[in-house]
C-alpha cells in the first residue's frame, strides 16, 4: 500500500518545482549562515579589538605575579662589634586552601608528618581570611628538620602544599638586652593602622616582624629596609612557570649600640635576678654603655608571637619582668640628689662653702612643733656643705630646701632633667617622667595647696619627688661636665648594606641640650658638690668609704636609701622586722676615674636596704670590672656595714 | 563513456574541493593542536591517527550508491534508537560509565550515531513523503526527531540533543516546511516558554538556566572558564599572541583547551586574523556543501546534504558562540579542529555519504 502510495506520488511529482523550493531554501539558510558569521565576527572584533586593552591587562593579571621579597632586617651589633640581634633562617608550611578540595583530609593526612596543632590550624583558618585567593597561606612555624624531612619525602601528596625558609629574629643574648633592644613580633592590626597612616605598609607585603619595643622599635625605618619584587608567570595553579623581572630587596641598615655587651652581661650577672636597675653612661658623650632592667625575660619568646599561657605567666610573675626598672621604674631619688641641691643652693647664694648648719638630729620646720628627723638620731653636729654631702646630713638638706623654696628647687632640678624624659633613643612612651615636684604639679594632681611642709623632705629626694635610674644616670653627667648636657643615646653607628654607600656612617655626634647650666653655675659650685661625692667614698667619715678603701683608682658618688613606706615617728627601720617588699629601696650613684670620669652610673636595688653598703658594694664592683677589667673584686661580707646609713 | 576520461577523483567518488577544504581545516588542527594540548607529542599523533580514521570512513561510505543510504536509514534509526535506550537505562546505573562504548583505539559514544541517523531517517522520510511536506508530514517528521533528541536529552547530554535536533529541523525546512508552520511553532514555543518558567521549573533550574546563560553569576565554576576563554580570545588582538605563544593556553587558564575550548587558543594564537581565515574555511566548505546539495537529483540527496551541512555550520556557531560568551556553555566541539575521536569519525562519516550522493548523481540520474 505504501509502496503503491509512494510510486504514485513520484509519478506526479514537479521536480523542478521542489528543485526551486529547495534552492530558494538554501539561499535563506545561506543569508541566515551569513548573518551568523556576522554576528561571531561582531563579537570577535569586539573582544579582540575594541575590548583588546582591557583583556589584555586581565590575562597579564591571571599570569604575571607580583611577589613581595621582604628585606633582611639588619642587625645590631654592641660598640664592639658583638651580634646582639640576627637572623636566622626558620622553615615554614605553607597551604593554598582555595586549591585544595579535601582541606580537612590534607590537613589530618599531614598531623602524621609534621606536629600540627589544633592551635596552628585555627590560626591558619584566621589568617586565612586575610589573604588573597590562590595565594599561600602560611600553617605552620618553625618546622624542625625531622619534620621537614619527613614532609619532603611526602610532598607529592600535597601538591598545594610547600615549605619556605623566612627570616627570623634571634637574640642570641636572650634576656639580658630585652629592655634595650626590644624585640620584633608579629605584625598586629594596629601596626597596619600605624603603617597605613605613615603611608609605608607596602613597604611591608611579606614581612612578618616589625619591631614592638626599644632599639628595635625606634630603629625600625632603620633596621627594616626596602622590600624587592619578583615578577612571575604563574599558570592556572598558581605554581611559578618562570621568573620575568627580579629586583631584589635592600636590606635593612645594621647598627652599632653603645651598650658594651660584656658590662651589661655583669651587670646582670651581678644582679642574679633581684629587682634592680643599673645604668651606665659614658660621660663625655653620653653613650649609654649599659641599661640594666631585672629580673628581665628572653624576647626570642615574641619572635613570630607568644603563647598567651606564657605571656600570662609573664605578666602575673610578682618580679614583673615585663617592666623596664632602668626606664619606667620611678624611686624616689633619696640622698643621691644632695650634690645637686648643693650645687643649686651654692648658685642662688642660700648657702656658701662656710654656710653651718647644727645638726642635733632633727630639724624643725619654724613656728611649728614639726620635726624631719636625720638618718643618725644623734645628729651630726656643725655641718659645712662638703659634710653634708660626704655624711649625707638631712638636716642640713632640710634646712637648704627650706631657704630655697620648691619654686626655685623645682627650676634647678628641673635644669638637671628631673621631672624630664632624658630624650634617649628609645620610644617616649617607653621612658617615664619621674615627678619633679611644683606647686602647679600639686594643683593638678591632688587639687591642693603647697605646702612649706612639702618642701622639706624634697631636700633628701623624698616627698613627691621620683626619678627613674636613666634620670639619675643623666642627671649625673650632667654635674660631672659641669653642667654640659649629654643626651643619653644608644645609637653609636649604623652601616649600610647598599653596595655604593658608606659603609659606616658614625651617627654618636653627642647630642647637647642646652640647658644654660654652665653659665648659672660658677665652676666652683660643681667642684664643692663633686669633692663632697669624692669625700662619701675617701672622706674620713664617707659613708661608702669602707668599700672603696685601698681603691687603685680614685672615684666619687653618692647614696641614696628610699623609703618604700613611711615610719611612725617613734619607729626605729629594721630591715628584719618588715616584709621584703616594703624594705628600703638601696640607691647609689658614682663615677670614675675622680679626675677625668670615663663612666658615670646609678643603680636602683628594689628592698635592698641600705643604700650605702649595698649600693655602694655594687656600684663599686661594677666599676672595678669597667676600668680594671677586674671580675674577681669581692667585697667580703664584713664591710658591708647595715648601720652605717646615709 | 569512456572510463579513461572519468578523473581519479570521480573513480574515488571524491568532490576534490570539498575534501580540500575539510584537509586545510584537519591541518590547522593539527596545528593548533600541538599548541593547545602544551605540545604533547602523544596527543597529536592521536590526533593524526584519528584524522587518518575518518579519512578511510568517507573514502569507504563515498563508495556506497545513495540508495543504499536510502534503504539502510530506518535501520540505523531503530538501531541507533535501541542503543540510545540501552544506554540510558545501563548509564544511568552506573553513571554515565557505559555512555561511551570503548572501541580500544577511540571511545565512541552512541548518540553520535543519532547524528547520522537522524538526518538520513527524515530525508528518506521527507523524500518518500514529497515536497513541500504536508502538516501531517511534518508532524510524523517531528516525532522522528523527537524520539532520539529526547533519548539523548536524558542522558543527559543538552548540546548533542540541540544539535540531533536541529539536524532534523534543518531538513524539513530545506524540504520547503510552511512559513504559517514556522511562524506557528517559533509563537507557540515563544509562548511555551514563560509557562514553563514560572509554572513548571524549580528554583534551583531557574537557577541553573540563569548561570547558563550568564556566567558572571558562577565566576569561579562554569563563569571562571568562560571568563577566562574571552580573556583569552580578547587577549589574542588583531594579529594574536603567536603559536606557542599564547599565556592563556599555555599557562591552561583555558578550561578544555584541546577540545570544547579549542578556538579560545587559536583566537589568542592566532588573533582575530587567524579567526577569520578559520571562518573563511568554514564558510568555504559550507558553501561547497551546499552547492553539491543543489546539484543533487533527488530530493533524499539534497535535503540530506543541506541539512548535514548546515548542522556543520551550527556545531561552529554553537561552539564559537559559546567560547566568546554570546552563548550558554554546552559542550559541542568545533567540528574538525577539536580533539576528539568520535565526533570527528560521525563528521568524516557524514562527509562521505554527501561524496557518496555526489559523485553518484549521474548513474542516479540514469536510473530516474
Amino acid at each position: 500500500m505504501q509502496q503503491q502510495n509512494w510510486r504514485n506520488r513520484t509519478k506526479i511529482r514537479d521536480h523542478s518545482a521542489e528543485t526551486n523550493l529547495f534552492l530558494r531554501r538554501t539561499l535563506i539558510a545561506f543569508a541566515m549562515v551569513l548573518v551568523m558569521v556576522t554576528i561571531l565576527l561582531i563579537t570577535l572584533a569586539h573582544l579582540q579589538i575594541f575590548s583588546f586593552g582591557y583583556y589584555n591587562t586581565k590575562s597579564n593579571n591571571n599570569r604575571i605575579e607580583i611577589i613581595s621579597i621582604p628585606p633582611n632586617r639588619g642587625i645590631i651589633y654592641d660598640r664592639n662589634g658583638i651580634p646582639l640581634a640576627i637572623n636566622n633562617t626558620i622553615y615554614q608550611l605553607n597551604i593554598i586552601p582555595d586549591k585544595i578540595s579535601n582541606l580537612e583530609e590534607q590537613l589530618n593526612q599531614l598531623k602524621t608528618l609534621v606536629n600540627l596543632t589544633d592551635e596552628d590550624i585555627e590560626n591558619f583558618q584566621k589568617e586565612r581570611r586575610s589573604y588573597k585567593a590562590h595565594r599561600a597561606v602560611p600553617l605552620k612555624d618553625n618546622l624542625t628538620e625531622d619534620e621537614i624531612a619527613r614532609f619532603v619525602v611526602n610532598q607529592h601528596l600535597f601538591p598545594f602544599i610547600n615549605i619556605t625558609g623566612n627570616q627570623h629574629r634571634y637574640y642570641p643574648y636572650g634576656s639580658a638586652l630585652t629592655h634595650v633592644l626590644g624585640y620584633v613580633s608579629k605584625i598586629n592590626n594596629q601596626d597596619k593602622i600605624n603603617l597605613e597612616e605613615t603611608n609605608k605598609l607596602s613597604d611591608y607585603v611579606g614581612t612578618l616582624n616589625i619591631g614592638k619595643i626599644g632599639i628595635e622599635r625606634f630603629y625600625e625605618d632603620l633596621l627594616h629596609g626596602t622590600p624587592g619584587y619578583e615578577e612571575v608567570e604563574v599558570n592556572n595553579r598558581g605554581k611559578i612557570v618562570r621568573q620575568l623581572n627580579r629586583n631584589p630587596p635592600q636590606a635593612g641598615e645594621d647598627i652599632y649600640l653603645t651598650i658594651d655587651l660584656n658590662l651589661q652581661l655583669y651587670i646582670e650577672k651581678l644582679l642574679n635576678g633581684r629587682k634592680a636597675a643599673v645604668v651606665a653612661i659614658n660621660p663625655n658623650n653620653g653613650e649609654v654603655l649599659a641599661l640594666v632592667s631585672s629580673p628581665s625575660y628572653d624576647p626570642n619568646l615574641f619572635v613570630g608571637g607568644i603563647s598567651s599561657a606564657k605571656y600570662t605567666a609573664l605578666l602575673e610573675d610578682p618580679d614583673k619582668p615585663l617592666f623596664n626598672r632602668a626606664m619606667l621604674g620611678t624611686y624616689p631619688p633619696a640622698s643621691t640628689v644632695k650634690p645637686f641641691i648643693a650645687v643649686s643652693a651654692l648658685s642662688e647664694g642660700v648657702i656658701t662653702p662656710k654656710t653651718i648648719v647644727n645638726d642635733p638630729g632633727y630639724w624643725q620646720l619654724p613656728g611649728t612643733e614639726k620635726r624631719f628627723r636625720d638618718w643618725l638620731r644623734w645628729g651630726h653636729g656643725k655641718v659645712d656643705v662638703t659634710k653634708a654631702i660626704e655624711e649625707s646630713v638631712d638636716t642640713y638638706f632640710y634646712q637648704v630646701a627650706y631657704d630655697l623654696g620648691i619654686d626655685r628647687l623645682h627650676f634647678w632640678m628641673s635644669k638637671f632633667g628631673y621631672g624630664e624624659r632624658t630624650g634617649i633613643d628609645i620610644s617616649p612612651t617607653e621612658e617615664s617622667r619621674g615627678i619633679m615636684p611644683s606647686r602647679e604639679w600639686k594643683k593638678t594632681r591632688y587639687k591642693q595647696s603647697w605646702l612649706q611642709g612639702d618642701t622639706i623632705p624634697v631636700g633628701i629626694g623624698q616627698g613627691y619627688w621620683t626619678v627613674t635610674p636613666l634620670q639619675m644616670a643623666k642627671a649625673l653627667t650632667i654635674l660631672i661636665n659641669n653642667g654640659k648636657n649629654y643626651v643619653p643615646h644608644l645609637l653609636k653607628q649604623k652601616r649600610s648594606n647598599m653596595p655604593d654607600s658608606d659603609p659606616l656612617s658614625l651617627t654618636s655626634e653627642p647630642i647637647i641640650q642646652d640647658s644654660n647650666l654652665e653659665k648659672l653655675v660658677d665652676n666652683k659650685n660643681w667642684q664643692i658638690a663633686k669633692d663632697g661625692m669624692y669625700r662619701v667614698m675617701f672622706g674620713s667619715r664617707g659613708t661608702a668609704r669602707k668599700i672603696y678603701a685601698g681603691s687603685p683608682y680614685k672615684a666619687a658618688g653618692k647614696s641614696g636609701t628610699a623609703q618604700v613606706y613611711g615610719l611612725k615617728s617613734d619607729e626605729v627601720y629594721n630591715a628584719n622586722n618588715i616584709a621584703e617588699h616594703l624594705r628600703d629601696h638601696a640607691l647609689f650613684i658614682a663615677f670614675a676615674p675622680y679626675e677625668k670620669p670615663t663612666i658615670a652610673i646609678s643603680l636602683v636595688l628594689e628592698n635592698a636596704g641600705g643604700g650605702s653598703a649595698n649600693g655602694g658594694a655594687m656600684a663599686k664592683r661594677i666599676l672595678d670590672y669597667y676600668l680594671l677589667g677586674d671580675e674577681s673584686t669581692k667585697i667580703s661580707e664584713s664591710t658591708l656595714d647595715m648601720n652605717q646609713g646615709d | 563513456m569512456n572510463s579513461k576520461k572519468i578523473p581519479v577523483w570521480t573513480r574515488l567518488h571524491i568532490d576534490p574541493l570539498f575534501l580540500f577544504f575539510t584537509l586545510l581545516l584537519l591541518a590547522y588542527s593539527v596545528y593548533i593542536i600541538w599548541s593547545a594540548s602544551g605540545q604533547d607529542i602523544a596527543m597529536v599523533e592521536r590526533k593524526v591517527m584519528q584524522i587518518l580514521l575518518g579519512l578511510a570512513i568517507m573514502l569507504i561510505l563515498a563508495q556506497f550508491p545513495p540508495r543504499f543510504y536510502e534503504k539502510w536509514a530506518p535501520y540505523l534509526y531503530i538501531a541507533c534508537i535501541i542503543v540510545l535506550v540501552i544506554v540510558d537505562v545501563f548509564g544511568y546505573t552506573s553513571k554515565g560509565a557505559q555512555r561511551w562504548l570503548n572501541l580500544g583505539f577511540i571511545r565512541f559514544q552512541p548518540s553520535e550515531i543519532a547524528k547520522i541517523a537522524v538526518p538520513l531517517m527524515v530525508a528518506k522520510f521527507i523524500h518518500q513523503e514529497g515536497c513541500p511536506p504536508s502538516f501531517k508530514t511534518t508532524l510524523q517528521t517531528l516525532a522522528i526527531i523527537a524520539i532520539p533528541t529526547l533519548l539523548v536529552a536524558m542522558q543527559p547530554d543538552l548540546g548533542t540533543a540541540i544539535l540531533i535536533a536541529m539536524s532534523g529541523i534543518f531538513i524539513i525546512f530545506l524540504a520547503g516546511i510552511s512559513w504559517k508552520f514556522i511562524t506557528a511553532a517559533i509563537l507557540s514555543i515563544g509562548a511555551f516558554i514563560p509557562v514553563m518558567w514560572y509554572f513548571l521549573m524549580h528554583d534551583y533550574q531557574r537557577e541553573r538556566v540563569l548561570t547558563l546563560f550568564n556566567p558572571e553569576r558562577d565566576p569561579l565554576g562554569k563563569g571562571y572558564h568562560i571568563l577566562q576563554s574571552k580573556t583569552a580570545i580578547g587577549s589574542g588582538g588583531l594579529w594574536g599572541k603567536g603559536w606557542l605563544e599564547g599565556t592563556q593556553s599555555q599557562l591552561e587558564f583555558i578550561p578544555e583547551r584541546h577540545t570544547d575550548f579549542i578556538f579560545s587558543v587559536i583566537a589568542e594564537e592566532f588573533g582575530f586574523i587567524g579567526a577569520i581565515v578559520l571562518l573563511i574555511l568554514f564558510l568555504c566548505l559550507i558553501s561547497r556543501g551546499l552547492i553539491i546539495a543543489s546539484q543533487a537529483q533527488s530530493t533524499f540527496g539534497r535535503v540530506l546534504i543541506g541539512g548535514l551541512t548546515l548542522v556543520l555550520f551550527i556545531y561552529i556557531f554553537i561552539n564559537i558562540g559559546m567560547v566568546s560568551g554570546i552563548l550558554p556553555v554546552v559542550g559541542v566541539p568545533l567540528p574538525l579542529i577539536s580533539y576528539g575521536g568520535s565526533s570527528l569519525v560521525v563528521l568524516m562519516a557524514g562527509f562521505g555519504i554527501i561524496m557518496s550522493i555526489h559523485t553518484h548523481r549521474n548513474m542516479l540520474s540514469k536510473n530516474i
